[in-house]
């Protein structure tokens, strides 16, 4: 029963969602399933939550290696929890001029933009390793990035001004985007809906082991 | 003709210019003219492929829409039950539109509609549009196409997965990344490092999660034959779970009980960036022989897959986003490139049953192919030899 029951709901659920996509009444019922899983999961985040601090506060309590992080992660945690919840002064936490937003706006925020900044100097490292003209592909590789860097600058153009109007750096690389680059992303989008479609069948069908199949 | 400029302007300039429009009793005066033309040809309609509940109504514009002083400012739209009864005011529209959509009707009522014209002068109605009434449709034909695609596919993955149970034997291309999996876990074995896999930053209800936790019942399975040290941090609650789950019953599968711990798999953050920045940190200090990256990934792919590459760690990664997957083949040793995540499982399993789901994917494939091709064949020779099909050739 133990394994059944899941993989009875699991068609069940997995069947009403593929119906509804073609049958409108039936839509109400997708929503629905919808709703469901949004209000487990948020269920689930308080399971989360407190894995965290178990986690981190056994880290610290053992002194394990690396313990100071764990201290880093609870403070971190209390830091930004506890004025949401209680500082709040009666508005909404998220009200411009709470505790909660001022920790967003001048603490958070910043930090997600400076992970995110890193991203530019990761793809100049990755990009110098997969440009590298080891092999014909990546030969062709660094070609079409060539081509595509300096024609979305205008000095692609003006070094390029030469050539007759169509055939300039600018125009090569909008012909790369449009033709080669959208042929291959077409490729791969229909592989994936196939993958899609395939997986689905065999998690519902109870076909994969991992998802509780046989 | 100078002349008569400058009275213009002495006029215009002159202190009753700037005096207020004349009223009658303290009242000011309505600008003055003829109202406007009404809209014609109003038509209304059920909302095709729904569950009823939405009535679209259009209509021609008013000849004095855009055009002149008279020129309308918006438009009304009225309905009553009986064509001779009293309207209401259900909503409007903005100059220039031509289409309403009225989805406060009730199923197999009918309704009148007529759409009022708005000018600073007055306003104009049309005459009533005939009867319309919303009704349940049982079946969406827009998706016609989808669905008998998606048919055609899914009897084909029966179809191979019933041959595979016969026992007949499919050939599946071979898969670099995946049969890069074994080498991956026993590096980590032999140098004594630990596994790390990431199934991506989604929850449970994406199919590309689903997949890399399948491949994680694999790893894991590997790395408990192997005795390696796996670690599984995850962005949310509900994959932390069915990791867990998965973990277990894999080593449980590999006869390893004992060398399971909940510990394995553990939360860090929903938060995109604050996910990548933990991992990160993971990843530089604990160096790890092999990074796994399994699901679906947004921008901190590049982040997550330079920082394993800087400390020398096997990456296999896999994901069905196409803007991540330069950033992975880029970085990464091996990448699963759309398609490949899914099959995964199934190739790595060796199960016949899943199998045979491959080799009906593969038929959806040459369906698609042979679609495209008999659409370019034909929209070519509609442009070279003007041959007219056009209506084959839309639907390619």
């Amino acid at each position: 029963m133990r394994r059944e029951v899941p993989l009875v709901l699991t068609a069940i659920v997995g069947l009403t969602m593929i119906i509804s996509h073609f049958i409108p009444p039936l839509n109400m019922l997708k929503d629905l399933f919808e709703d469901w899983f949004f209000i487990i999961a948020a269920f689930a985040i308080y399971l989360g939550i407190l894995n965290l601090i178990r986690i981190n506060a056994d880290k610290v309590y053992k002194k394990r290696s690396d313990w100071p992080f764990g201290v880093v992660v609870i403070l971190g945690f209390l830091l930004i929890t506890i004025p949401g919840l209680f500082f709040s002064g009666g508005r909404s936490f998220s009200d411009l001029g709470t505790p909660f937003y001022y920790l967003y706006d001048h603490v958070y925020y910043p930090l997600s933009a400076t992970m995110f900044a890193l991203l530019a100097f990761f793809v100049a490292s990755a990009s110098y390793r997969a440009f590298r003209a080891r092999n014909v592909e990546a030969t062709m590789l660094l070609v079409a990035a060539f081509i595509l860097m300096l024609g979305r600058v205008p000095i692609g153009d003006m070094i390029t001004a030469w050539l007759p109007e169509g055939y300039r750096m600018g125009n090569a690389a909008d012909w790369i985007m449009d033709f080669p680059q959208t042929a291959g992303q077409r490729a791969i989008m229909i592989g994936i809906a196939l993958g899609v479609v395939s997986s689905a069948l065999r998690v519902i069908l109870g076909l994969e082991r991992a998802m509780g199949g046989e | 003709m100078a002349i008569s400029a400058l009275i213009i302007l002495i006029l215009a300039a002159s202190p009753l210019a700037a005096q207020e429009p004349p009223t009658t009793e303290g009242v000011a005066l309505e600008p003055q003219g003829p109202p406007p033309a009404p809209p014609t040809n109003v038509v209304a309609k059920d909302n095709p492929n729904d569950k009823g509940g939405i009535i679209n109504i259009t209509w021609e514009r008013s000849a004095d829409d855009g055009v002149g002083a008279n020129d309308v400012t918006g438009y009304e739209i009225l309905k009553s039950k009986e064509k001779d009864g009293v309207y209401e005011y259900i909503g409007g529209a903005a100059p220039g539109a031509t289409f309403f959509s009225d989805s406060n009707v009730r199923n197999k009522v009918n309704y009148f509609y007529k759409v009022r014209a708005v000018s600073p002068f007055g306003s104009s109605e049309s005459l009533p549009s005939v009867a319309a009434s919303s009704r349940v449709q049982w079946f969406n034909f827009s998706r016609l196409t989808l669905f008998l695609l998606s048919a055609i596919i899914a009897l084909a993955i029966f179809y191979f997965i019933s041959k595979a149970k016969g026992g007949r034997q499919l050939y599946i291309r071979r898969i670099a990344g995946l049969e890069a999996v074994d080498d991956a876990v026993g590096r980590a074995t032999e140098m004594g490092r630990k596994i790390f896999f990431i199934p991506g930053i989604m929850d449970m209800d994406s199919m590309q999660t689903i997949a890399g936790v399948t491949i994680l019942g694999r790893v894991a399975r590997l790395a408990a034959e192997y005795e390696a040290k796996l670690e599984v941090p995850v962005s949310r609650s509900l994959v932390m779970v069915t990791c867990r789950e998965v973990v277990k019953e894999a080593y449980l599968n590999a006869g390893r009980p004992d060398a399971y711990n909940d510990n394995m798999v553990y939360y860090l953050t929903d938060d995109q960036f604050g996910y990548a920045a933990a991992l990160d940190g993971l990843f530089l200090r604990e160096r790890p022989a092999a990074v796994f990256l399994q699901g679906q990934f947004y921008a901190e792919s590049l982040i997550l897959a330079e920082t394993a590459n800087s400390v020398g760690s096997i990456q296999i990664a896999g994901t069905a986003m196409p803007s991540q997957l330069p950033f992975f083949v880029a970085a990464c040793d091996y990448t699963l490139i759309g398609e490949e995540l899914f099959a995964a499982s199934a190739y790595l399993s060796k199960d016949p049953k899943l199998l045979g789901s491959l080799k009906g994917q593969d038929l959806g494939k040459f369906i698609f192919l042979l679609v495209i091709l008999v659409g370019v064949l034909f929209i070519t020779l509609n442009s070279l030899v003007g041959l007219n099909l056009p209506n084959l050739a839309k639907i390619f």
